[in-house]
């Protein structure tokens, strides 16, 4: 057990933590306004796939990232006017969205890499610095500072989005019409552009989610690198009860579960004295968002509108 | 101000709403539009508040004319308007709900301390008192209402449209309510009521409009005309306001409920006896409609204290399709929800909750849906209760609100039931359904069904009703002789004074 | 059907295929060729036929099975999780019980590919009804635990030793169902097309008429429309969740009889090319209608065995095109709205549409979709 619980297990669950953390936040905005965000899967791996391979191209990660973001939000913006112009059922459009990013990323990495689906990897100077590496501090303190820019900006970006949902007209706005469209329409409030807006954002912040996945924690994109992390933010998010602070402790609390069974691996035997089979320990961040969703979606309240299109005429 | 609607005409997909209207509301009165169901009159508030745009004609502020292409243009300027169904965001303060549009501070940074101190100000001096840091959900119906009353005057709203303003009131908050709008009349501003009540137009308005099938029959001042000719120019016919129906010949008791709780419901003891209509008034929300979905079977059991007995036997272990198997039918107050299955032709819709028996189902285990069968009595449905268009083909969105109701009341009244629950059965209804409706329900009584009717419209549950409860915070405040007790009884019953 | 009914499916693979085009544009190769390809090579015989036919089998199922959950309200994403745990029960079966005659142990094995499918898409219809988590999410994380299962009892326990493919042991020799080509002159008993697609067609009849010809069929459908109004017909919401999940399990898991009894004669892992995800599309693009189901699984067939000479004759297009056209199909599908508009010149229609017994589209909320 003390070969579990040591230190690094807390800079792994950060680490862990951080996509899921961008990709929840980024839900949060587009599922406030009301449109339900299945898509935040694919828009990770659209994230993830142009990070990879404008960072390769550009050699600089921050070149890469802002192209993640943007990505993110040209592809959050087709699902947007799916959803909101043409009022398609959202879960259907983002799971059309997904399936395109486990296809997409394949054809243009093989037209551009000749791979069959992965980027070239990026040189580890070219990746997303730690924040050891962009401030230079005393070496008794160096050990805390063994983590991500991305995650410290994560932990900003809660910030942010917990003022600007409750301390601004703008998050007034987007709550209002996540619960009441209609209220908010007779309120003069434009539901349809707020409602765009939250859904790009997603997209953005999903992107930056994937970006740190290809060239953060690692260096390079592979098919489908986020193998389901976009529906555990998503699941991180109705546990979190759609608010900031509540969901990064949600993703924290997936990140610590992730964290535990890596280092289970290797450590924990079973009783016959092998190694747990690789396969069990894959299981169980699945069965944790399983048996988190079925113990707390009853104490969740939705926002009112959500996954309802607004039909003005209907 | 003064507003005015010139040959305005809206068309949605093949039905025409407003044809050619010409409405004229003069500055500093109150103006009543008045019409069925389906009249139009909402929708043409709706072009003029911007919700919607007209197909053509003008709209005139002040004798000029203005765009209003969306809430945002008609607020601007000074046209407020709530709604029927309020337009609160529930979740959220009062505060937050009044200033939501129209915030005060930075786009950086609310300042919601400076609204409150604005909304108190206003709340002060046109008498709407309200906390401004109450979550609305927690608000009673009339403070909702006064909510969205300064929603519309925080944005120094001079015109102010009130769609179905009183539905949700008992009597006594209809006086404080029409009080409130004559201190508003007498500050100078213009009140539009969109209602179907005959007798408070009467009593509050200035000038009525009425309307029929999307065009304007009549303005008149209200001193110079009365009910009956307002009814005839609504409808276009002789209107008979008043049902006729026959002494009740009551049987023994089929229904008995015993100190019955759940959810809003709070102990309520009566029975219904055979051949006779027991009405429960009341204002929305004090439990009537967990009252009848419990009766129906529909609410979890677990949550259901006291006791239901039928006939002699304890309803509380049947479940809702067995008691539609004993007799039990259910006319529910919202036929879209519950109802109807909008995509599913009239034939289908005809057999839900008779759908696994036969004769709509057939063969071994009754498995298959015998589509012979099931037409056949749909056509029959459709032919006795008058379902237009007559054809069982269609999908019942295709229908009319009165005509899905009396799909609805056909299916139920056809299985023959022995108890009949009914929640709001004109809801929505234009008034030649309605006579329909009430003649058929009173035949059902007098055939011997027991009949337990819930209505928010006084005047239909004083009507039908052979003995009439009043249900106030889920308790039966009292029981009065429905053809002896006044309108002021009753209020005072549904407000929860004693009798 | 009316017009309708097949003029969108067919305007939505005509804008898939036209933003298909564009993508193989951008990348670099003609869409000419490229289209030429993947339509072109199914058309040959035998062996164009008789492999479009083969991978439309399983599609057909998936197909299916997303089309009986939509119908009830629900999204079955887990039918990749489904297959995977009934086509490893089959190959159990079938290991296990080799010694039985033909005419037990095929039904037999049959038998545990519908109840193993059935019982792994029960979970999260049981989920959903007990506690309210949306089926989505929970299909999903199924999938994931299924491939890791089933993974780790073929490694673990029932691959032979030595063997250094991920596999099973082969199933008993009466366990294996007929290939086609035994009976059909002219078409050579190599390619893989065997008795599980007569059977796909008959399943693809059995939910026609469970669908619209049975009393179960109209409480499926009457809980997918309008759930309170089931509920007040005095049908149980939370067993029909359930008993729908489980019917399209079943649906999927019969993807295992194509599978190991008509084709590997053993579990093979890994050996779905994403079956559980492209039953979406066609279910959606057959407006989860049966017939429309098979056709729109063998049009996806047709593009599945077109992109291998795709992968091998283009530059720079791999295969990953089919499943991008297949998303894009799902996203039009889903917009069904721009049609609507373009149809009717600029104005949605009046309310009177569809013929009884409408099938739910793509379109807004699916009644039991919860929020999520």
């Amino acid at each position: 057990m003390r070969d579990i619980f040591t230190i690094s297990l807390v800079f792994s669950t950060i680490r862990l933590a951080t996509p899921l953390v961008w990709a929840a936040i980024g839900g949060l905005y587009s599922e406030r306004s009301g449109v339900i965000n299945i898509a935040l899967e694919g828009l990770m791996l659209a994230g993830a796939f142009t990070a990879a391979a404008v960072t390769f191209y550009a050699h600089s990660p921050w070149v890469g990232l802002g192209a993640a973001g943007l990505a993110g939000a040209l592809v959050a913006s087709v699902l947007a006017i799916v959803c909101i112009r043409f009022k398609a059922n959202e879960v259907v459009a983002g799971t059309g969205i997904n399936i395109l990013f486990l296809g997409l990323p394949g054809v243009l990495s093989g037209a551009l890499f000749l791979s069959s689906g992965s980027t070239p990897q990026v040189p580890q100077e070219q990746l997303l610095p730690t924040l050891a590496q962009l401030v230079p501090v005393a070496p008794q303190w160096r050990i805390f500072t063994n983590v991500s820019a991305i995650s410290m900006l994560a932990l900003f970006i809660v910030g942010c989005t917990w003022y600007v949902l409750y301390r601004t007209p703008f998050g007034l706005r987007l709550r209002s019409v996540g619960e009441n469209p209609e209220a908010a329409d007779a309120a003069g409030i434009r539901v349809e552009r707020i409602r765009y807006a939250g859904v790009v954002l997603s997209g953005v912040l999903a992107g930056i989610g994937g970006a740190y996945l290809s060239i953060g924690q690692s260096s390079l994109f592979t098919r489908n690198m986020t193998a389901g992390r976009g529906f555990i933010a998503l699941a991180a998010l109705i546990f979190g009860k759609w608010r900031p602070v509540q969901t990064m402790l949600a993703c924290l609390l997936f990140g610590f579960a992730d964290a535990v069974t890596i280092q289970m691996q290797g450590v924990v035997k079973m009783p016959s004295g092998d190694d747990v089979p690789v396969q069990f320990i894959q299981m169980i961040p699945y069965l944790v968002t399983i048996v988190v969703l079925a113990g707390f979606i009853g104490q969740s309240r939705a926002p009112g509108a959500l996954g309802v299109p607004y039909d003005k005429e209907a | 101000m003064k507003l005015e609607l010139r040959n305005v005409t809206k068309r949605f997909g093949a039905v025409l709403a407003n044809d050619h209207l010409n409405i004229t509301v003069d500055s500093g009165t109150i103006h009543a539009i008045v019409g069925e169901n389906g009249a139009g009159k909402s929708t043409a508030m709706r072009i003029a508040y911007g919700f919607y745009t007209a197909d053509s004609g003008e709209i005139l502020v002040d004798d000029a004319v203005r765009e209003i292409r969306a809430p945002r243009d008609a607020i601007a300027l000074g046209i407020g308007m709530v709604h029927q169904h309020f337009m609160l965001v529930r979740p959220m303060t009062v505060t937050e709900n009044i200033v939501l549009g129209a915030e005060p501070g930075s786009a950086v940074a609310l300042d919601l301390r400076k609204a409150a101190a604005a909304i108190r100000g206003l709340s002060e001096e046109f008498r709407l008192t309200v906390d401004p840091d109450a979550i609305v959900e927690t608000l009673s119906v009339g403070q909702q209402q006064r909510v969205e009353l300064l929603k519309a005057l925080y944005r120094r709203a001079e015109l102010l449209i009130l769609d179905e303003p009183t539905a949700v009131l008992t009597p006594q908050e209809v006086e404080e309510f029409f009080s409130i709008l004559r201190r508003m009349r007498s500050q100078g501003k213009t009140v539009v009521i969109i209602t179907h009540k005959l007798s408070e137009v009467l009593a509050i308005s200035d000038r009525v409009t009425v309307m029929r099938d999307g065009r304007v029959v009549g303005s008149v001042k209200t001193r110079d005309t009365n009910a009956a000719e307002l009814a005839r120019l609504m409808v276009g016919r002789e209107v008979l306001l008043r049902v006729e129906k026959s002494p009740a010949k009551p049987g023994p008791d089929v229904l008995t409920v015993r100190n019955l709780s759940v959810q809003r419901v709070n102990g309520v003891s009566f029975a219904v006896r055979a051949g006779e209509i027991v009405g429960i008034a009341g204002v929305e929300g004090n439990g009537q409609t967990e009252l009848i979905e419990a009766l129906a079977g529909l609410l979890p059991e677990r949550q259901v204290t006291g006791t239901i007995s039928f006939g002699g036997r304890d309803l509380r272990a049947v479940d809702a399709r067995r008691r539609r198997e004993i007799g039990i039918a259910h006319v529910p107050e919202d036929r879209h929800r519950r109802g109807l299955l909008l995509e599913f032709s009239l034939s289908e819709n005809s057999i839900l909750g008779v759908h696994y028996r036969p004769p709509a189902a057939s063969g071994v285990g009754a498995m298959l849906l015998d589509k012979k069968a099931i037409d056949r009595r749909a056509e029959f449905v459709i032919r006795e209760f008058d379902v237009r268009p007559p054809n069982p083909a269609l999908p019942a969105r295709a229908l009319s609100g009165g005509n899905q109701q009396k799909l609805i009341i056909g299916r139920e009244f056809e299985l023959p039931p022995v108890l009949l629950l009914i929640a709001q059965p004109t809801r929505g209804v234009d008034i030649g359904a309605i006579e329909f409706i009430h003649r058929k329900i009173i035949a059902m009584r007098d055939a011997g069904c027991a009949v337990l009717l819930v209505s928010a419209e006084l005047e239909e549950v004083t009507a039908l009703a052979d003995r009439l409860l009043v249900l106030h915070n889920g308790r039966i405040a009292g029981e009065v002789d429905p053809s002896l007790a006044t309108a002021e009884e009753i209020g005072l019953l549904m407000t929860g004074g004693r009798h | 059907m009316k017009l309708r009914d097949l003029l969108f499916p067919l305007m939505a693979v005509v804008c898939a295929f036209a933003v298909g085009a564009v993508v193989v544009l951008i990348i670099g190769d003609s869409p000419l060729q490229v289209f030429s390809l993947l339509l072109g090579s199914a058309l040959s015989w035998p062996d164009g036929i008789g492999y479009t036919l083969f991978f439309a089998t399983p599609l057909i199922f998936t197909g299916l099975a997303v089309a009986v959950a939509l119908h009830g309200g629900l999204l079955n994403i887990g039918a990749e999780g489904q297959l995977y745990v009934a086509a490893f029960a089959t190959a159990w079966v079938g290991i296990t019980f080799a010694g039985l005659p033909s005419l037990l142990l095929v039904p037999l094995c049959c038998l545990a590919a519908v109840l193993a499918g059935a019982a792994w898409a029960a979970i999260p219809g049981v989920l959903k009804a007990r506690f309210g988590s949306h089926e989505v999410i929970n299909t999903i994380m199924l999938n994931f635990i299924a491939v890791a299962l089933v993974g780790y009892l073929t490694q673990y326990h029932y691959r032979i030793p030595g063997d250094p493919i991920m596999e099973s042991a082969p199933i008993g020799d009466t366990a294996q169902i007929a290939r086609l080509g035994s009976v059909i002159p002219g078409l050579p008993e190599r390619i893989p097309l065997n008795v599980a697609f007569l059977l796909a067609l008959l399943a693809a009849w059995c939910v026609y008429v469970l669908l619209w010809k049975t009393t179960w069929g109209y409480e499926i459908r009457a809980t997918g429309q309008n759930p309170a109004a089931a509920e007040y017909g005095g049908i149980s919401i939370r067993r029909q969740m359930v008993l729908t999940m489980a019917i399209s399990g079943g649906l999927a898991g019969m993807v295992g009889i194509n599978e190991v009894l008509g084709y590997r004669y053993r579990y093979y892992d890994g050996f779905s090319d994403n079956y559980g995800f492209t039953g979406i599309a066609v279910a959606l693009l057959g407006r989860n209608h049966p017939a429309g189901v098979v056709l729109a699984a063998l049009l996806f067939a047709v593009l599945q065995r077109g992109g291998v000479p795709v992968d091998a004759f283009t530059q720079l297009v791999s295969k990953d095109i089919v499943q991008i056209l297949q998303a894009l199909v799902i996203l039009f599908v889903a917009a069904e709205a721009m049609f609507q508009w373009k149809w009717a010149g600029g104005r949605r229609q009046g309310t009177a549409s569809g013929s009884a017994g409408a099938v739910p589209s793509a379109q807004a909320g699916t009644a039991t979709v919860g929020k999520i």
